[in-house]
């Protein structure tokens, strides 16, 4: 473990070393979450992967070239000139296959980025035998090199992210049309294919100088793995976009720190590694889309609508009997078996039993004498409501989509729970001319009495 | 006269039988083996999956390594296909229950399995010289120098390897050739039909996680997707028909192979340099045939199709 004090160095950043790397880590985190979520919305994430694996050959392209003119190879805008042009090559490649052949965007991509990335081994095998030692340096791009950045680097890197950055914020109303409706963008004027190579462009401009500080396949990591989260917190494009890089910047920042700390943790694993822990975090918890609060959301409305059947099946019930033994006090507060709910709908006993107890425990229900159940006045209120939208839905359905009384019951069941007030106030005006206003009107068809086989029949299935 | 005509020409004739013969046969073997399960996965849209495979068996090699502490094959052979597999089904889940787009998923988990394998194997560096160049590029070049004996003779291991994984793939293929047609074309037929195309994914994509870790060792893992889509992708352009693309690229895949040998030898000798990765060479073999296909394919070719419409357009004006 390192001692306190390199902790507390390290994070409020003094050494100089890690101050400029974990700042250069963090703004291309930024600006490549800004520019994935683009790539995320438009559903061309593995784009970036692609276009990374075909730098390859433009480094080691630049590399022999500069290196026949006489110019030190090894110098970095030429390494990452040639890194760029053939990285637009690539994208180039990729719009031609996918425009010309009839070959998917999957397989465009892959070809592209195994035949370039092919093409830049071949190339690194013939730079080997230059003797030039400085031939050396360029596996670094594989894997990137972050603790040996320099200020100018940082200062590349600085630039290209701003650049990216104003672009984005400069495009920002086409790219949203781009992402969300490219149909409708193309219909309306816009061009749609030189927007899509702008995009691809700034993919590129990440990815080149991305290459430096992460190597090839973890700045993949960079342009997907924010965004990705960023969409588990927000449907909306702003702020994800904003939340991506927020999430990009804090990952890199916090892989480059981690990895200053202890020896032997590459930092461009440990900034993907971080990214990742937070892509986690964000698919559990995610506000928007994450997989706990979708999971609480769904069973909270699973047991509003198992509360609610079971509402509507005693209130039913009660009907029934009043029907039956004439209109009266007695009739309306009569107990109700529990056999006799449970035919009421195909639910299980256990399961039955379960959704009792949870309406006895909110007040709705409670148990009488010899096992039977009766609805609470607050019971009796909801029971009510849930009843009534159930049939101002069946009336509707009857009277203006000309469905038999006999199929509607199906439908309800399903609307019920999700009948917004003002849809209740719609229902009722629509139907108020029919003198159909009533407290709770009479269910329109008849409702089938408890069958007594133990098969409940198809029309009360639960939704 | 200028000489790099010769050059070339020196460089193919200095073709060693042994060695250049083995490395041509292994490429072959190779690029065979790949072309199989890849037909599939380039029907199936699902080509980058062998990208998202091959990039993430580096944790499976690390961990076995690390488990074993030995660099025999047979549990890092295991730990790279378990490491493949586990690309599936973690894309799967984070797909399925995350609701992220198929690419992204993918992009998420074979890069953050990547960095794990960087991590482990940096951590891993003090006791063993286990070196991610070797899984990313292969060493083709050596492998006939490793020989195992069979019947008297003495034969390269990958060279072995790669038969045996061929021919599981080809009896996979002939085995389970009605399901994963169906299951490729038509998912949900194939379901009403009683196909579980859910294990049929999952069979290909182990299948897949097999062939490319087999592969490695001769080409490494990028270019094994290289010839897991590039001749497959050929084939597709050339023929509507599965058992005519099956065969086709099985043999665009060995052309491939034997043309990237050569090329590699022969190419760096026309500007004055000895081979380049025959690796290398091969991938840009295939791409190279994938063009090919793309400009002269019979129905799908971009110069049929533009003679087509010539001839259309002809027609439609002497018509009207």
């Amino acid at each position: 473990m390192p001692a306190f004090d390199t902790v507390l160095r390290v994070l409020s950043l003094q050494d100089y070393n890690t101050r400029l790397v974990v700042l250069a880590a963090a703004v291309l985190g930024l600006a490549a979450g800004v520019i994935g979520t683009f790539m995320l919305l438009r559903k061309r994430a593995l784009l970036g992967d692609a276009l990374s694996h075909a730098t390859l050959p433009g480094v080691g392209l630049a590399f022999v070239l500069a290196n026949l003119a006489g110019v030190a190879g090894k110098s970095l805008p030429i390494l990452l000139t040639g890194a760029a042009v053939t990285g637009v090559l690539g994208a180039g490649s990729i719009l031609l296959i996918r425009r010309y052949t009839r070959l998917k965007e999957d397989a465009a991509l892959g070809v592209t980025l195994s035949v370039f990335f092919g093409a830049g081994v071949a190339l690194l095998g013939v730079i080997q035998q230059m003797g030039a030692s400085s031939a050396a340096g360029l596996q670094s791009y594989i894997y990137g090199s972050t603790a040996s950045m320099i200020a100018i680097d940082a200062w590349f890197i600085a630039g290209a992210a701003g650049l990216v950055v104003i672009a984005c914020a400069m495009l920002y109303k086409e790219f949203r049309l781009l992402c969300f409706d490219a149909g409708f963008a193309q219909g309306q004027g816009w061009p749609v294919g030189v927007l899509d190579a702008v995009l691809a462009g700034l993919v590129v401009t990440i990815v080149v100088v991305g290459l430096q500080a992460v190597g090839v396949i973890l700045i993949i990591a960079m342009l997907i793995v924010p965004a990705a989260s960023a969409r588990f917190w927000s449907d909306r494009l702003a702020p994800m976009t904003c939340i991506a890089a927020l999430i990009g910047a804090c990952s890199a920042a916090l892989g480059a720190m981690v990895s200053a700390l202890f020896p032997r943790l590459p930092s461009g694993a440990m900034i993907v590694l971080a990214a990742l822990v937070m892509f986690a975090v964000s698919m559990l918890c995610g506000s928007a889309r994450g997989v706990a609060p979708h999971w609480l959301r769904h069973r909270r409305l699973n047991r509003r609508m198992d509360t609610q059947h079971l509402l509507r099946a005693m209130y039913e019930a009660q009907e029934l009997y009043a029907t039956r033994g004439g209109f009266g006090e007695t009739a309306q507060a009569r107990n109700i078996e529990f056999d006799d709910l449970l035919r009421r709908r195909s639910w299980a006993p256990a399961s039955l039993r379960h959704i009792l107890r949870r309406a006895e425990r909110s007040g709705l229900v409670r148990p009488a004498e010899r096992g039977c159940f009766i609805l609470t006045a607050l019971g009796r209120i909801h029971a009510v409501r849930v009843v009534r939208n159930h049939r101002l839905w069946e009336v509707y359905l009857i009277t203006y989509a000309d469905i038999a009384p006999s199929h509607v019951d199906r439908d309800a069941d399903r609307i019920e729970h999700v009948l917004s007030p003002e849809m209740i106030a719609e229902l009722e005006s629509l139907l108020e001319r029919d003198d159909r206003h009533l407290a709770v009107p009479a269910s329109p068809h008849e409702i089938p009495a408890p069958s007594t086989d133990t098969v409940a029949p198809m029309s009360r299935s639960r939704a | 006269m200028p000489e790099f005509p010769l050059r070339m020409w020196h460089a193919l004739a200095s073709w060693d039988a042994y060695l250049d013969g083995w490395i041509v046969v292994v490429g072959m073997l190779c690029a065979m083996a790949c072309a199989l399960p890849g037909c599939f996965l380039v029907l199936r849209r699902m080509s980058m999956m062998g990208d998202a495979i091959s990039h993430a068996v580096l944790p499976g090699l690390a961990v076995a390594f690390i488990v074993s502490g030995k660099l025999t094959s047979a549990p890092m052979f295991i730990g790279a296909v378990a490491a493949g597999v586990l690309t599936a089904l973690f894309t799967e889940w984070v797909r399925g229950y995350g609701k992220v787009d198929e690419g992204a998923s993918m992009g998420v988990v074979f890069t953050g399995l990547f960095a794990l394998g960087l991590v482990l194997i940096a951590q891993a560096a003090d006791q063993v010289h286990l070196d991610a160049n070797c899984v990313l590029y292969g060493a083709i070049e050596f492998t006939p120098l490793d020989t195992v004996m069979l019947a008297g003779q003495a034969m390269p291991r990958v060279a072995l390897t790669l038969a045996s994984i061929l021919l599981l793939n080809l009896v996979f293929v002939v085995l389970f050739y009605k399901e994963l047609k169906i299951s490729s074309f038509d998912p949900a037929l194939a379901t009403t039909m009683g196909v579980n195309a859910r294990a049929m994914h999952y069979l290909l994509m182990t299948l897949t996680a097999v062939t490319a870790v087999a592969s490695f060792e001769a080409v490494g893992s990028i270019l094994v997707v290289a010839l897991l889509i590039a001749p497959p992708a050929a084939a597709y352009l050339l023929t509507d028909r599965l058992p005519v693309m099956l065969g086709l690229s099985l043999a665009i895949g060995a052309s491939a192979a034997v043309l990237g040998h050569a090329g590699a030898l022969a190419l760096p000798a026309a500007f004055g340099y000895g081979s380049t990765s025959t690796a290398g060479m091969i991938a840009v073999a295939a791409g190279v045939l994938l063009i090919l296909a793309a400009l002269c394919g019979p129905r799908h070719g971009v110069i049929s199709s533009i003679a087509h419409r010539r001839r259309t357009r002809f027609a439609v004006s002497a018509a009207s």
